[in-house]
């Protein structure tokens, strides 16, 4: 089917010079040492500025310095801008940006027929054409027939304008990729202090690293204007937004900046312990430089005494984090099992990437789902929630940390390298709107003047009082062994066993009265079909279901964001709808557990490949199952899908 | 259990019933620590002991003072994560040699260099006790056990020497048989501040019995064993006949009077850490003639910067800096960042 966005796109109108695009993918290609993921950031941040409406795709290989010129060490970026609401990178690109011969190879696929190509010539020289595998040079063979090109040596631009510099050839190299920045800023009709700010930040030590990096900069927005005098120029207007005030996150900064706020609000020092993994290290590093909220963070020798410094934390009274990806959350099970029965809260961050094992590891993936809820020995239960977007892993964090204080749990907290380093903008909150922490601690009043302290006694909840090292009267002994209810002590007791277990789960299921209850995102409230999702797939169902919607076809949308336990209204919401789609990046996990739980049945649709869901084949599977549920009404997709593409709205 | 009580060794006993098995060394070892614990001067509410699994992790539950008893070879990370946040506790971090030094081998290392202050004792019985008897990674070479019918062929554990080699600020040896020299130490450990890790030698009377009995038996205690003092001259034997004197980094015995005198011997300094690590080597198997007596007491003592202590620090300092007195403003200006815009 086509493009939908690529339709709407089409959409365009004449403006003084410019052309106004409704909405605009580029995507920047080049050397994981061509410095792509700072010009496609920097571009990120300007549209933001600029009040585009916008979400990114950073894609990058797992090695720093995979062999250059080749297809393997081409590293992505892909930003979507638009001035109407955006869910999704995009399917596909309307402009590709390649440094080489092998950023070009790897992407053209993904440019739109008749799109625009930013090449750099200096990158299809003999040997880059060789390493990229191709037999001609496209930029004489005429295979790229059908595209709008700008083809520019780079390398010898930036060396030119830097000729007065004295700096070496390799320095001056370094800043080729601000040359294509300023082409593009002129394309779009970008103002450039943003990131001219963001250089003299960035080079404060070394002003003539600033210099040089802001005059190539200038030069390629100038050279635009000198030598590009018949090109389309476009202009993106801001989106219509609720108003407010907005600035540009990512995932992992996100939720780093999340835990510290439920540190400050929960009034609990924060302590982090975590080992460096792909794609969570960002947390461990935006926490580390944050010391100034009071925060402990603790690079420790591997994922166990990670998560086991944070339970001793915990047990201290501190607000204990660790932060992962699958293999280190393989490794701190036992531990995660351990909170379990100490009852200590704890929050567990999972940004997941493809599996198993070393898998993928700058390759999106949901699959550490099952993990998570089930993925521990014995009778094991805890919390899992998920965030659904860079923002919005603010709030979910903050959540987590919210439930697990206040419930005496572990939580896990999953994101994915998706949400991680997706940016998008965000209508931020104000500290003293978010909801208050309130911790129970036990104090010298709760020892029983009969019985001393009882440590696993419960409230109405099920939640026990957190009784930290420190005070008088309140000595008592915990550990992994299982307790005899109220008192803690060591049971072997196959009465008590069983209640001990009951007693865990239940305490767990409780807290679904705590929760919101799942509301239709987007949608009919009952009708044929309900797109049911979870985590990193929510702008991918957002966009199709606007899209099915536009076309006639009655699609709704909810996203869980409370796995466990599920909102209580999740059965009755899903009553409401013939068939449940499930749309996961793994091998169908959330269906498994939707079906684990209700007696009805749900249809997975499922993509394994380390990106993100695309829209087109999500409509696709949509309208498959609407098929099956009306086999003569529908005319299908393809002529449906294209209607929908003359609808913008 | 008011604030003002004073500690009492019979106060530290919990109600619980001890599991261990009759004549285990555990007992010495729980009795010596609650015997000293009460002239440390720390109320009982600050004290916390962490342990793993084994037989000797069970002790927290036998200590009436805060306790948790975690998984298999974690605890020096609990401790860590304890002490990193709580630095107004004083951590008493419980382990065996299968649970320290093999699982939690790991752990061990990164916890002595790090020199976070807590005090760890390791009771080497040589052998997995909970588990019914498998050897361990302190037990000798050719050690016959249930998962070794024909003899351990896994070169054993130093653990002083590897403490050491892990750069720990306070090294020391005691034994289950010796309540005296073990309470000393057990005081010495309680007074070096960062991570002090002390070996204490305990007879698994069910599956290892006997396993230090020629360093422990009156018999052959004085002639196998030596007892370090700092300052003092390096003197052992059942009369106390013998010296040892360093042959370039070589230590050698003789005999004194007829081979030398006491101003040939060695002369103990516990802050040298080249004389520790020979001392930690002194590891010969007792009995086999011509070998060298195994060094108790304090090997190595030396303070050095804390973990904890250095984390404060920065905090202090980047508290100092931050320029922002309320916490709730500094909130709104990390949300917020740097670059903001606003629509209407
Ligand atoms: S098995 Fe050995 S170490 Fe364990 S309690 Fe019995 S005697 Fe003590």
């Amino acid at each position: 089917m086509p493009d939908q966005e690529t339709t709407n796109r089409a959409s365009t109108s004449p403006a003084g010079d410019f052309v106004v695009r409704e909405e605009v993918v580029i995507k920047f290609a080049g050397d994981s040492g061509d410095g792509m993921q700072l010009t496609g950031g920097q571009f990120t941040n300007t549209a933001a500025l600029v009040g585009n409406d916008l979400a990114t795709f950073p894609d990058f290989p797992a090695e720093i310095r995979a062999p250059v010129g080749t297809l393997a060490g081409v590293s992505g970026f892909q930003i979507n801008f638009a001035s109407r609401p955006v869910f999704t990178p995009g399917d596909s690109c309307d402009v590709l940006v390649a440094m080489n011969a092998a950023a070009l190879k790897a992407n053209l696929s993904g440019l739109v027929p008749g799109g625009e190509l930013v090449l750099n010539s200096d990158g299809f020289d003999a040997k880059n054409l060789r390493l990229a595998g191709y037999a001609s040079n496209p930029l004489e063979d005429g295979s790229l027939e059908g595209f709008t090109l700008h083809v520019m040596d780079v390398t010898k631009m930036t060396r030119e304008t830097l000729q007065d510099y004295t700096l070496s050839t390799k320095e001056k190299d370094r800043s080729k990729n601000m040359f294509v920045l300023g082409f593009l800023y002129w394309m779009y009709d970008r103002p450039m202090q943003s990131s001219l700010d963001f250089l003299a930040a960035k080079f404060k030590k070394d002003p003539a690293i600033y210099e040089a990096n802001a005059a190539v900069l200038r030069a390629g927005y100038h050279y635009g204007d000198t030598t590009e005098t018949f090109a389309t120029r476009y202009k993106v207007e801001p989106a219509k937004m609720p108003p407010g005030r907005y600035r540009s996150i990512t995932g992992n900064e996100a939720t780093g900046m999340g835990l510290v706020a439920a540190s400050v609000r929960s009034g609990l020092p924060l302590f982090l312990g975590s080992y460096p993994i792909t794609p969570a290290s960002e947390i461990l590093h935006y926490l580390a430089a944050r010391k100034s909220f009071g925060i402990k963070t603790f690079q420790a020798e591997d994922e166990i005494a990670a998560i086991c410094s944070a339970i001793g934390a915990a047990f201290g009274g501190s607000l204990g984090i660790t932060t992962t990806s699958g293999p280190g959350m393989a490794l701190k099970t036992e531990a995660m099992g351990l909170a379990v029965m100490l009852e200590l809260p704890l929050v567990i961050c999972d940004i997941q990437r493809a599996g198993p094992s070393t898998g993928l590891p700058t390759k999106t993936e949901q699959s550490d789902l099952l993990q998570a809820v089930y993925g521990r020995n014995g009778e094991c239960p805890l919390v899992v929630m998920a965030a659904h977007s860079p923002s919005d892993a603010f709030e979910t964090v903050y959540e987590a940390c919210r439930i697990a204080v206040e419930h005496m749990t572990p939580v896990i907290f999953l994101s994915d390298g998706y949400i991680a380093n997706g940016a998008e903008p965000w209508q931020f909150p104000q500290a003293a709107d978010l909801p208050a922490i309130h911790p129970v601690f036990a104090t010298a009043a709760d020892a029983d003047p009969e019985r001393g302290f009882l440590p696993y006694r419960r409230d109405e909840r099920l939640v026990r009082k957190w009784a930290v090292p420190g005070i008088a009267g309140l000595e008592h002994r915990i550990g992994g062994l299982e307790k005899q209810n109220e008192t803690g002590n060591i049971s072997y007791d196959p009465m008590n066993h069983e209640l001990m277990v009951h007693l865990r789960e239940a305490k767990i299921e409780r807290i679904a009265d705590f929760i919101p209850e799942l509301r239709i995102d987007q949608g009919p409230e009952e009708g044929d079909l309900l797109l049911l999702g979870w985590g990193s797939t929510f702008g991918t169902c957002s966009a199709a279901v606007r899209d099915l919607n536009a076309a006639g076809y009655g699609v709704a949308h909810a996203h869980l964001r409370h796995i466990r336990p599920f909102p209580r209204n999740l059965e009755s919401l899903m009553s409401r709808f013939k068939h449940v789609l499930v749309p996961e990046i793994n091998n169908g996990q959330l269906v498994r557990i939707l079906r684990d739980h209700f007696p009805r049945t749900f249809v997975p649709f499922n993509r394994i490949q380390g990106i993100p869901l695309r829209k087109s084949e999500l409509m696709q599977a949509a309208v498959d199952v609407l098929r099956g549920v009306d086999a003569a009404g529908q005319t299908g997709l393809h002529s449906s899908a294209s209607n929908a593409g003359g609808t913008p709205h | 259990m008011a604030d003002s009580e004073t500690l009492t060794a019979k106060s530290l006993v919990t109600d619980q019933d001890i599991r261990w098995c009759p004549g285990c060394g555990d007992y010495s070892i729980l009795k010596q620590v609650q015997t000293v614990l009460p002239g440390l001067g720390i109320p009982r509410e600050k004290i916390v002991m962490i342990s793993g699994i084994g037989c000797s992790s069970r002790f927290p539950y036998y200590m009436n003072t805060y306790g948790m008893h975690s998984i298999h070879g974690r605890a020096p990370a609990i401790v860590t994560g304890l002490k990193a946040t709580r630095p107004d506790l004083s951590i008493w971090l419980i382990t065996g040699d299968g649970d320290g030094l093999s699982i939690g081998g790991n752990h061990f290392i990164h916890l002595l260099r790090r020199n976070v202050d807590c005090n760890m004792l390791l009771f080497n019985n040589q052998i997995y006790g909970l588990t019914k008897g498998q050897y361990s990674p302190t037990s000798e070479l050719g050690k016959v056990a249930k998962s070794t019918p024909l003899g351990s062929i896994d070169h054993p554990f130093n653990p002083g020497a590897l403490a050491l080699g892990a750069d720990a600020s306070f090294v020391a040896r005691s034994m289950d048989r010796d309540p005296k020299h073990l309470q000393q130490m057990l005081i010495r450990a309680a007074g070096h501040v960062g991570t002090s890790f002390l070996e204490i030698y305990q007879n698994c009377n069910i599956f290892n019995d006997g396993a230090f009995e020629a360093l422990t038996e009156k018999s052959s205690k004085g002639a196998n064993t030596l007892f370090l003092e700092h300052g003092q001259p390096l003197v052992y034997g059942m009369n106390s006949e013998l010296g040892i004197r360093l042959d370039g980094f070589t230590p050698r015995s003789f005999v004194l009077d007829l081979e030398g005198s006491l101003e040939d011997c060695w002369v103990h300094d516990e802050r040298d850490m080249v004389k520790a690590m020979i001392l930690s080597r002194m590891f010969d198997d007792p009995g086999v003639p011509g070998s060298l007596p195994r060094p108790f007491g304090v090997l190595y003592a030396m303070e050095r910067p804390v973990y904890e202590v250095m984390m404060e620090a920065q905090l202090a300092q980047a508290q100092a800096k931050r320029g922002i007195a309320d916490s709730m403003e500094a909130l709104d200006a990390l949300i917020a960042g740097s670059e903001t815009w606003t629509t209407a």
